[in-house]
C-alpha cells in the first residue's frame, strides 16, 4: 500500500500539477476530485472514472455500412475503369518502333511524358540545377509540405496562399510538361504541332 | 424439362446440395452473402466484412461523407485498382518476355503477332501503366486541395509522396523492356539526367546503367527491378498507407 512506484508518483504528481493549471481533461473531472485525500493510487483510480474519458471520445458522427453503400462504389468504379483501358486497348495499339539502336540517335529523343517537363527545364538551365536540384527539391518540398504548413483549417477560404502556391506549382510542371510534348520538335526546337505535326510518343 | 416449373425445381434442388454441403460451409464464414440463405440484416452487413479477408481493407462503417464519389473522386482507389490490373497483365507478359538484348524486342513483336491476346494484353498494360501515373498525381492533387496532408495525417502524404516516386520508377523501368528505338532514348535521356547528379554523377550513372552505357546489363538490371523489386517494395508501402488511412480515422473531411 505504501510501496507505490516512483513513475506512478510522478504521474499523479503531473496529474495534479495539470488539474491546477486547468488542463481539459480535468475540467470535465472537476479538479476536487484529483485533490482527494488519501493514498496516491486513490488519485489514481480516480482519473479513470467511468464517463470522463467517454465524454471526451464520444462524438457522434453519422457513419454507413462499407457493405453495401463503399463496396458497390468501389466495384463500380473499378468497373468502369477496366472497361475503359479494354476498349482503349482494342482500338489504340501501344507503340513498338524498330528494334534499340544505339548508333542511331532518332531525332528529337524525348523523355516519357512525366519526365519531359525536366527535359524542357533543361533548355533554360544548366543540367545540375535542371536535372537534378530541380526534381530534387520539388520532391523534398512536396516531402516537408505537410510540416511547413501550420494552418489548421482545411477550408479552402483559409489557405488562399497554400491552395495558390500548389497551383502555380502545379501548373509550372504542367506547361512544362506540355510545352516538351508537344511543342518540341527536331532538335528539341520549338515548334507548333499544327503546322509541323507532332513529335510524340507514348 | 420443358416445363419450366419443374426446371427451377432442380435448380432449388442443386443449390440447396452445393450451399448445403460442407464443403461450401467450410469455405464462406458466417454472414457471408455466398452462404445459404443469406439476408440483409445490419448484422449481416457487418459480418459481410468484419468475418473475411475485406476486413484488412475496411472497417464495418465509415463516415457518411467518405463514400460521395464527389469527395474521394476514387482515385486512390482507381490508383490501387490500376495496380493490381498492372499485376495481372504484367504476369501474362513474363510468360513470353526474355530480358536480352537480342531477344526481348522479338518477344514483344510475337506477342503482337502471335500470342492469342497477346497484342490485348500488352495494349493494357501499357495504357493502364499511363493511366496509373496519372490517376496517382490526380489523387495526389485531391489530397492537397482537401487538406487531407494535415495532422492526423502528415505521415499518411509522406508516404503518399514515397509511393509516388515508386509508380514513376516502376513506370521508367518498364519502358526499356520493349528494347525499341523509343525505349532506349527514353532511357537514355532520362539516365543522363541522372547523370548530372553533383559529385556523384558518374556512380549514380554508372549504377542505374549497370555500365557506362545502355546495354544488356542495363536491361536485366531494369527488369529485376521492374518485375520484382519495385512492386515488392509498392506493395510493402500500399499495406501501410491503407492501414495508415484507417489509423488516422478514416477519411478526411467532410470541409
Ligand atoms: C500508388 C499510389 C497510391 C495509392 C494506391 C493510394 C491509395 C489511397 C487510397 C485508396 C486512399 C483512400 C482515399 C482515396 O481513395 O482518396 C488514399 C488516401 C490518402 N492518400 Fe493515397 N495513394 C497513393 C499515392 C498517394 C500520394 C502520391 C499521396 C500524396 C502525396 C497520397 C496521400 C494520401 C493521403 C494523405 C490520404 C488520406 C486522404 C484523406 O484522408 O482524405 N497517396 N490513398
Amino acid at each position: 500500500m505504501t510501496d507505490i512506484p516512483d513513475h506512478l508518483r510522478q504521474r499523479a504528481e503531473d496529474a495534479r500539477y495539470r488539474a491546477q493549471a486547468g488542463d481539459t481533461l480535468t475540467d470535465t473531472l472537476g479538479s476536487g476530485d484529483l485533490a482527494v485525500d488519501g493514498g496516491a493510487d486513490e488519485r489514481l483510480l480516480s482519473v479513470i472514472r467511468a464517463g470522463s474519458i467517454q465524454e471526451l471520445r464520444t462524438q457522434p458522427t453519422d457513419k454507413v455500412n462499407v457493405w453495401p453503400h463503399l463496396l458497390v462504389v468501389e466495384f463500380v468504379a473499378a468497373l468502369c475503369v477496366f472497361t475503359f483501358v479494354t476498349l482503349f486497348s482494342i482500338f489504340m495499339n501501344a507503340p513498338l518502333q524498330e528494334l534499340a539502336n544505339p548508333n542511331k540517335t532518332p531525332n528529337p529523343a524525348k523523355a516519357p511524358w512525366y519526365f519531359v517537363g525536366l527535359q524542357e527545364l533543361l533548355t533554360y538551365f544548366n543540367p545540375m540545377v535542371a536535372g537534378v536540384l530541380g526534381p530534387g527539391m520539388a520532391a523534398a518540398g512536396l516531402i516537408v509540405l505537410p510540416y511547413l504548413d501550420k494552418n489548421p483549417s482545411t477550408r479552402p477560404e483559409d489557405r488562399k496562399f497554400a491552395v495558390s502556391f500548389f497551383t502555380i506549382f502545379l501548373m509550372f510542371w504542367a506547361v512544362l510538361g506540355i510545352i516538351g510534348a508537344v511543342f518540341r520538335g527536331k532538335g528539341f526546337q520549338f515548334t507548333l504541332p499544327w503546322k509541323d505535326g507532332l513529335f510524340f510518343d507514348l | 424439362m420443358d416445363n419450366p416449373s419443374v426446371a427451377k425445381e432442380k435448380l432449388g434442388e442443386l443449390d440447396d446440395k452445393i450451399r448445403g454441403s460442407q464443403a461450401w460451409n467450410s469455405i464462406f464464414r458466417p454472414g457471408s452473402i455466398f452462404k445459404q440463405g443469406y439476408q440483409d440484416s445490419p448484422r449481416n452487413r457487418s459480418y459481410v466484412i468484419m468475418n473475411s479477408i475485406l476486413y484488412h481493407l475496411h472497417p464495418v462503417k465509415v463516415k457518411r461523407h467518405a463514400v460521395k464519389v464527389s469527395y474521394t473522386l476514387c482515385l486512390g482507389g482507381i490508383s490501387f485498382f490500376l495496380f493490381i490490373l498492372l499485376t495481372v497483365t504484367g504476369i501474362f507478359l513474363m510468360f513470353f518476355y526474355r530480358p536480352t538484348t537480342t531477344q526481348a524486342w522479338n518477344s514483344i513483336y510475337q506477342l503482337k503477332t502471335s500470342v492469342t491476346f497477346g497484342l490485348l494484353v500488352r495494349n493494357m498494360h501499357r495504357w493502364a501503366a499511363h493511366l496509373m501515373v496519372l490517376s496517382v498525381f490526380l489523387h495526389m492533387a485531391r489530397v492537397f486541395y482537401h487538406g487531407a496532408y494535415k495532422p492526423p495525417r502528415e505521415f499518411n502524404w509522406v508516404i503518399g509522396i514515397v509511393l509516388l516516386l515508386l509508380t514513376l520508377l516502376l513506370s521508367f523501368t518498364g519502358y526499356l523492356l520493349p528494347w525499341d528505338q523509343l525505349s532506349l532514348w527514353a532511357v537514355t535521356v532520362g539516365t543522363n539526367m541522372a547523370g548530372y547528379t553533383p559529385v556523384f554523377g558518374n556512380q549514380v550513372r554508372f549504377v542505374l546503367l549497370g555500365g557506362n552505357e545502355i546495354g544488356s546489363n542495363t536491361l536485366i538490371r531494369w527488369y529485376v527491378l521492374h518485375v520484382l523489386m519495385l512492386p515488392f517494395v509498392i506493395v510493402i508501402f500500399m499495406a501501410v498507407h491503407f492501414w495508415r488511412v484507417r489509423k488516422d480515422g478514416g477519411i478526411s473531411g467532410p470541409l
